[in-house]
């Protein structure tokens, strides 16, 4: 076995030490009903011959994103990584590392992990982010349940163009929590929906921008209607490219910023692992869940870093901690600062456009074709289209077609009576050819 | 070019007594790295793009026009940068990182590149299903599996990490009693559990009450059964526990546990110990969630990505979260809604799970095999008695008897020496190892816990414990000095993480930058 160091001949030496007669005399304490003596109905060791070929085989199953015109987002995004990021992030140092327990040798991980958080905080436009949660969704749940403890009220009010998946995972932790969560319906500019729902009660309203439609959205007003009546702004993003060309949640008044950060440095993966970017206030940071880096300094007086402000985590505060949170995104994070220190502001600001530009170009090559209905007003990189028949079905004659057309609202949210629209996002990814096939092929179906 | 030698000593000079600071605070292969924020440029990047039109019009005030304040770099300017922190990290391919409970294993290459074929890495989660069968049929094979290996009926596997896992196992629990309209308020966790246990517990809303340990480290049955009663929803156990320990009295703790209609949720963290050769439902076991980044070897990557797939009995099947994988008539497809009438607590997420991970675990998996993975766990095993054995003269365990995967030491027998278990494992840090874990668990006074893995070949443990053994010495002796100040040979001296935590600075602030210039 490949993986294996010890020889029977170290086995037999290690035994004599331990002075056991044998492995199983170590395993003394399993109750005689639950000991087994041979093993479980499994198939046997494998060399990396055979092992590649099964591997390979279920991966040829499928149809990668690359393959195909490819137009899903609606929550993952492909973009391209440059190549140096993949290289770094498998550096045995960082990849082998474990969580930076001991500061003095793990400098690298928590230096990037302190850049990531400046990265962040200036991203969103806010004071202070954590070192990463798992994706966006847990993160808008997280923030949710932070919004209640300061807050120390119980209602949380979902405006109609959050994620539904994210509204979910949201409702998921609210339930145990005690919170009543208040859904608005699906709305594509749903912003007077959600100033009018907020009350004395509640502890916060959450806001998607780029919303699920792709309407980018001034929150300011909902901001200030938020902090009239004492509660806090949470402001989701889900495509972080657009923080390179729409104002910032910060500045928009947001008391928490969230975000999938997966569209910078981390490729689709089937939905996962991604990284949850998370941002707040400085007078918050207390109540934030997750690791926290901070700057010190060492015996020396030599720039260090340290994880701080640990009280708040279940390791020492157990029961009464901020969040459950333990092992997060790490690596992630790093895919994600190493791809935004290439992309620098010029880039992003860049990236952003490219990617607007593509959009506008999906949207105007549509809007020409009969039977399709452009309903996003103002977007970023992803419209969402009235088609005149169910989209479901679109998409799946389509794929049969070579071309994977987008996301069906009705995947997203089966009883929202929206089974005529599809969301289709555009990245920098997109070509021109990849557009007018689209078009083609919708033109085609929809005749 | 060769290197001349002539005219040149090719032996050293004998060498100075005092080593000089360097001018630079670079120290040979260690460079003083700055921060990006100090060496990128604000209008710099190193990424191509197209140009493009900034699509202000359109936007109107949406448009960001306010500085962002993000410095880019060219590639080998990153390079240089990334490389430079690497080398101020431990790992695991370095050498031995011996962290009880958190098992740092060999992670196989196989795996990374398995993850990384575009058939796995480069598909979306929202693509039809049609276009994905072969993910699907891999997230099926995974959960055979995890369900062979423990002997449950069922898995849940979207949780993101072992917390995410816990947190699965506790909603479904909750669902349970819910679903019966028997409302439980408390959940009985050891004394020994790790902290995400009583923070998923109240998490969930339920108070946290904890059960005695025995003299022998092991749950203290009789208060055990004082404490049940018709108000507890669940006892979280850890089977082996953080003591190293196997719960001897396992069967009977599920038994009394059921018996007062509560569930049992046991933490899967040191599944290592025992993979293939105990199953967990043999156990009594109502729902544990798996490490895969423990246990099958996903790489730790200096804090996550981890996933937590979660095993539940018949009992909790029904409430488990979506989305689930299902066999339909046109291959596998995915049921992202709970039908009407399903039990389900609902979804944990936004999509199906860590799937990156899972290729990486399946691989793992596949390569060892039922023989393999029995191997592992009894390596595991055999490697942290072996520890035990060759330190128990020197060190003092808490616990007599056999440990399972992990060595349990406390620091009684440094009492007298001036040397704390922090010191001595700072030291550690300077004869190039990753200290155990430390003041963990709470139970045991200065508590080392050691966890070597099985992928350590003996020649490496003999190094590790020579080196723990000559630190004792030194300890006993009165060598204070190598220990308080320790470490000395690390990128940094001890860091002050009273003044962090005082005056917290959590980002990069321009500030400084604007004074420089102004100078």
């Amino acid at each position: 076995m490949r993986y294996l160091p010890l020889t029977a001949e170290d086995r037999a030496t290690m035994l004599g030490v331990i002075a056991a007669p044998s492995i199983d005399a170590l395993y003394a304490d399993v109750p005689a009903s639950a000991r087994r003596s041979g093993t479980v109905d499994l198939p046997n060791f494998q060399g990396e011959i055979e092992v590649e070929r099964a591997m390979a085989a279920l991966a040829g199953r499928n149809r990668p994103a690359g393959a195909a015109p490819f137009f899903c987002g609606a929550g993952a995004y492909r973009h391209h990584v440059p190549a140096s990021v993949d290289h770094i992030i498998q550096r045995s140092e960082f990849l082998t590392s474990y969580t930076p327990y001991q500061p003095e040798i793990a400098q690298g991980t928590l230096q990037y992990l302190f850049e990531f958080q400046s990265q962040v905080a200036a991203l969103t436009g806010m004071e202070v982010a954590n070192a990463s949660l798992y994706d966006g969704s847990t993160g808008a749940a997280e923030a949710v349940m932070m919004a209640h403890r300061i807050t120390r009220r119980a209602k949380a009010v979902l405006s109609g163009g959050l994620h539904p998946h994210y509204a979910e995972t949201i409702r998921t932790l609210a339930h145990v929590a005690g919170v009543d969560v208040l859904s608005q319906p699906a709305a594509i500019d749903g912003e007077a929906a959600v100033i009018e729902a907020i009350d004395a009660a509640t502890a916060c309203v959450v806001v998607q921008t780029p919303n699920v439609f792709g309407t980018a959205t001034d929150v300011t007003r909902i901001a200030e209607a938020a902090h009239a009546a004492g509660a806090l702004l949470i402001v989701v993003t889900a495509e972080a490219i657009s923080y390179g060309l729409l104002k910032s949640p910060g500045e928009m008044g947001a008391d928490i910023a969230v975000a999938e950060g997966q569209s910078i440095g981390n490729g689709l993966n089937f939905g996962g692992p991604y990284v949850g970017l998370f941002a707040t206030r400085e007078k918050f940071v207390r109540q934030a869940p997750g690791r926290l880096c901070g700057e010190t300094v060492d015996a020396e007086r030599r720039r260090g870093f340290v994880l701080t402000l640990s009280t708040r985590e279940q390791h020492i505060r157990r029961d009464k901690a901020t969040s459950n949170i333990c092992t997060n995104s790490g690596l992630c994070a790093l895919a994600f600062t190493i791809h935004m220190s290439l992309l620098g502001e010029a880039g992003l600001r860049r990236l952003a456009g490219v990617n607007h530009a593509q959009a506008r170009k999906v949207a105007a090559a549509l809007s020409a074709i009969p039977g399709v209905e452009i309903l996003t007003p103002r977007f970023f990189n992803e419209v969402a289209v009235r088609l005149s028949k169910p989209a479901a079905g679109v998409v799946e004659t389509l794929a049969e077609e070579g071309v994977i057309a987008g996301v069906p609202y009705s995947r997203l949210a089966p009883s929202a009576g929206l089974d005529d629209v599809l969301l289709i996002a555009a990245t920098e990814l997109t070509t021109d050819a990849d557009i007018a096939a689209l078009a083609t092929a919708l033109s085609g179906v929809l005749a | 070019m060769t290197m001349l030698n002539v005219g040149r000593p090719t032996r050293p000079e004998a060498t100075q007594a005092t080593q000089p600071t360097t001018l630079t605070g670079g120290r040979g292969l260690l460079q003083d790295e700055a921060l990006i924020f100090e060496l990128g440029g604000w209008d710099k990047t190193g990424v191509d793009l197209p140009d493009a039109d900034l699509g202000s019009d359109d936007l109107g005030e949406l448009f960001r026009s306010a500085p962002i304040g993000l410095p880019g770099l060219s590639e080998p300017e990153a390079l240089r940068h990334y490389v430079r922190l690497s080398q101020k990290n431990h790992a695991i391919d370095l050498a031995l990182y011996p962290l009880g409970s958190c098992t740092m294993k060999h992670n196989p290459r196989l795996n990374e590149k398995m993850a990384r074929l575009p058939g796995f890495s480069d598909i979306h989660p929202l693509q039809p299903t049609s276009t994905v069968q072969g993910a699907l049929a891999l997230m099926d094979q995974l959960a055979h599996w995890l369900k062979t290996l423990t002997g449950m009926p069922a898995v849940a596997l979207s949780p993101k990490a072992g917390a995410h896992g816990e947190l699965c196992g506790l909603l479904a629990i909750r669902a349970a009693h819910e679903a019966r309209g028997d409302a439980r308020k408390r959940v009985l966790v050891p004394t020994s559990a790790h902290g995400t246990n009583p923070a998923t517990a109240a998490f969930v809303g339920y108070a946290v009450e904890e059960i005695a340990q025995t003299a022998d480290g092991r749950v203290d049955l009789a208060d055990l059964a004082a404490k049940l009663g018709p108000d507890v929803a669940a006892i979280m156990v850890t089977n082996p526990n953080t003591c190293g320990l196997f719960e001897r009295d396992i069967v009977e703790i599920a038994r009394l546990t059921h018996a007062a209609g509560a569930y049992f949720y046991c933490d899967g963290a040191n599944f290592n110990a025992i993979v293939g050769r105990v199953r967990p439902a043999d156990l009594g076991v109502d729902a544990m969630h798996i490490n895969l980044h423990k246990t099958f070897s996903t790489p730790h990557g200096g804090g996550g990505p981890g996933a937590g797939p979660v095993v539940l009995s018949d009992a909790l099947a029904p409430y488990a979260p979506t989305p689930w994988v299902v066999h339909g008539d046109a291959g596998f497809d995915l049921v992202e809604h709970a039908p009407d009438g399903s039990g389900s607590f609902g979804r944990m997420s936004a999509f199906h799970g860590q799937m990156g991970m899972y290729v990486r675990a399946l691989t793992y998996m596949m390569s060892h095999g039922a023989d393999g993975l029995r191997q592992v766990a009894e390596d595991a095993v055999l490697n942290a008695n072996y520890i035990k054995a060759r330190l128990s003269g020197a060190m003092t365990a808490p616990f007599d008897g056999p440990c399972m995967h992990e060595a349990l030491f406390d620091d009684s027998w440094l009492e007298g020496t001036d040397v704390s278990t922090l010191d001595f494992a700072k030291a550690m840090i300077d004869e190039g190892f990753h200290p155990m874990t430390m003041y963990f668990p709470l139970v045991v006074h200065g508590a080392m816990l050691i966890e070597p893995t099985e992928t350590e070949p003996k020649a490496e443990i003999d190094r590790f414990c020579d080196a723990l053994l000559a630190l004792a010495a030194a300890a006993k002796a009165g060598d204070v000095d190598r220990f308080k100040g320790a470490p000395f040979h690390a990128p940094l001296r001890r860091l002050d993480e009273t003044l962090a935590a005082r005056k917290p600075k959590l980002r990069w602030k321009p500030e400084a930058v604007t004074l420089v210039a102004a100078e």
